[in-house]
């Protein structure tokens, strides 16, 4: 603040206070009486009368109160310009103090953790860290995959040891750190819609579901000229490019005829954002720790 | 000596000291607040919206969402854990209005942006308990039915420029086509994704 504004700031705050404290006084003197006496103040309306008595001297004592308590409030704590407060107190230095305060606090616990592996963390005795990962999972994960961790539609459940990239933890922890871009393309455009019913069919009939066995048959003949590159010949998935295994009857966008064809037709973008600019590294291994505990009892 | 009375029964010269009282807190508290440049400089390498983002903001005030949700993470480490940096003034100088709420029934979004998928965010506006079987926010499904015509995008964006928001020509020139036959969601999803993102100067300090 420059200095023009800052002796600004004090003038006018020191004149609001001082023009306070003189209305005070000014007003006090010029009360005729300085004790409760009988005097009205000449005023009757139904028979209801004023007296003139002057303010009781605990409140006009409380009114003095307020401006000792702006004055040394304004001498403790920034408030005059550019003078800092004698207590030298600013509300970052303050949260820089709560930070630096948490650090002390939780740097050893934290440190204590990482120095484990993810299976280890597993053990009997470990129960404390991966209670910290489930809140860490809580306020960050459970929005898309749920505060059970069973997911949603479209948004993996995590509980099934069913993984679209791998469930080990190197790979949980590569999945939260970087994030993940799922990219199936569509293919309503190349199939026509007979050719994407057709692939649906033997979709479903990869996880023994009951399906129209002629359609399913030319499904076949499309799927492995079109999907085996990342579903695999036998359809059981790729964890390397997130393609789901399409054998086990898991679905992440619902495994009815209709929706599979639409999956098909108009392809899927699954996004899990990267966490490692919202998360430090001792927290992603935490709650990747976690999330491995859920599949892995 | 000025007597009570006189300022009692003088209603004209009440009015008149009573302005003078309160105007001391604004001139002191409030006034010099134009003239800093922590107040009125944007932060380094800040961007404006894009016309979508732009016309999303909009929305998101039609709606309310400021009702219920704030944009001003507070100094404090509880908030800064969850939320990410504390917000500072020098990123608001191109918000016209504010939209820094008073209260908070849902989180804050000041820093909302990149943290869930696009489609995480169309899911949960069209039904938040479709995702998060807890929430009581409101569902939003006309936003999927409406269209924005862009009509009117050009002549916000050219009155954002008066208030000081750096807009470039081009960016006028090409607002309605930039958002004509977007659906509102398209616009809402882009705001959102947008928020906490149109710089970078906290990403790395947390």
């Amino acid at each position: 603040m420059s200095a023009f504004w800052s002796a600004w700031v004090i003038v006018i705050t020191a004149a609001v206070i001082g023009g306070c404290t003189w209305l005070l006084l000014a007003t006090r003197k010029s009360e005729t009486y300085k004790e409760a006496t009988d005097e009205t103040l000449g005023h009757e309306f139904d028979g209801i009368a004023e007296y003139d008595n002057p303010l009781p001297r605990w409140w006009f004592q409380m009114f003095l109160a307020t401006v000792i308590f702006g004055v040394a409030y304004l001498a403790l704590y920034p408030g005059l310009g550019n003078f800092q407060g004698l207590l030298g107190w600013s509300s970052t230095g303050q949260w820089e103090e709560e930070m630096a305060h948490a650090e002390e606090q939780y740097k050893p616990v934290f440190a204590k953790y990482a120095a484990m592996s993810v299976e280890d963390l597993q053990q009997p005795g470990n129960e404390a860290g991966l209670k910290m990962g489930q809140r860490m999972f809580a306020n960050n994960c459970s929005l898309c995959h749920g505060s059970t961790a069973t997911g949603a539609y479209g948004f993996p459940n995590l509980t099934d040891d069913d993984w679209l990239y791998g469930g080990d933890a190197a790979t949980i922890k590569a999945t939260i750190t970087n994030g993940r871009n799922g990219g199936m393309p569509p293919w309503g455009a190349v199939l026509g819609e007979e050719g994407v019913r057709d692939v649906a069919s033997y979709v479903l009939s990869l996880s023994g579901q009951q399906v129209d066995s002629e359609s399913a048959a030319k499904g076949k003949t499309q799927f492995q000229a079109l999907c085996t590159a990342c579903h695999g010949a036998d359809g059981t998935g790729m964890h390397a490019l997130g393609a789901p295994n399409l054998t086990d009857n898991v679905w992440l966008y619902g495994g009815s005829f209709e929706k599979v064809a639409h999956t098909i037709r108009n392809g899927r973008n699954g996004v899990m954002p990267a966490h490692k600019s919202l998360l430090n590294e001792d927290k992603i291994h935490l709650i990747t720790a976690y999330v491995y505990s859920l599949s892995n009892k | 000596m000025i007597k009570h009375e006189t300022i009692e029964k003088n209603i004209g010269l009440m009015i008149l000291l009573i302005i003078i009282v309160i105007s001391g807190g604004g001139l002191a508290e409030i006034v010099p607040l134009f003239f800093q440049s922590s107040t009125t400089k944007p932060i380094e390498g800040m961007r404006t919206y894009t016309a979508l983002e732009f016309e999303g903001r909009d929305i998101f005030i039609r709606e309310g969402c400021n009702v219920c949700h704030s944009q001003m993470i507070r100094p404090f480490r509880a908030e800064t854990e969850r939320y990410g940096h504390f917000s500072t003034a020098n990123e608001h100088v191109w918000e016209h209005p504010f939209l820094w709420g008073s209260k908070r029934t849902g989180p804050d979004l000041a820093r909302v942006g990149g943290r869930y998928s696009d489609d995480w965010h169309r899911a949960h506006l069209y039904n938040p308990r479709d995702v998060v079987p807890e929430s009581k926010m409101p569902s939003y499904p006309w936003l999927f039915e409406n269209k924005l015509t862009g009509k009117d995008t050009a002549a916000k964006l050219e009155v954002q420029r008066t208030l000081g928001v750096p807009f470039t020509d081009e960016q006028v020139a090409g607002a309605q086509e930039a958002v004509q036959g977007k659906y509102e969601i398209d616009a809402v999803v882009a705001y959102l994704q947008a928020l906490g993102k149109t710089h970078n100067n906290y990403d790395k300090v947390r």
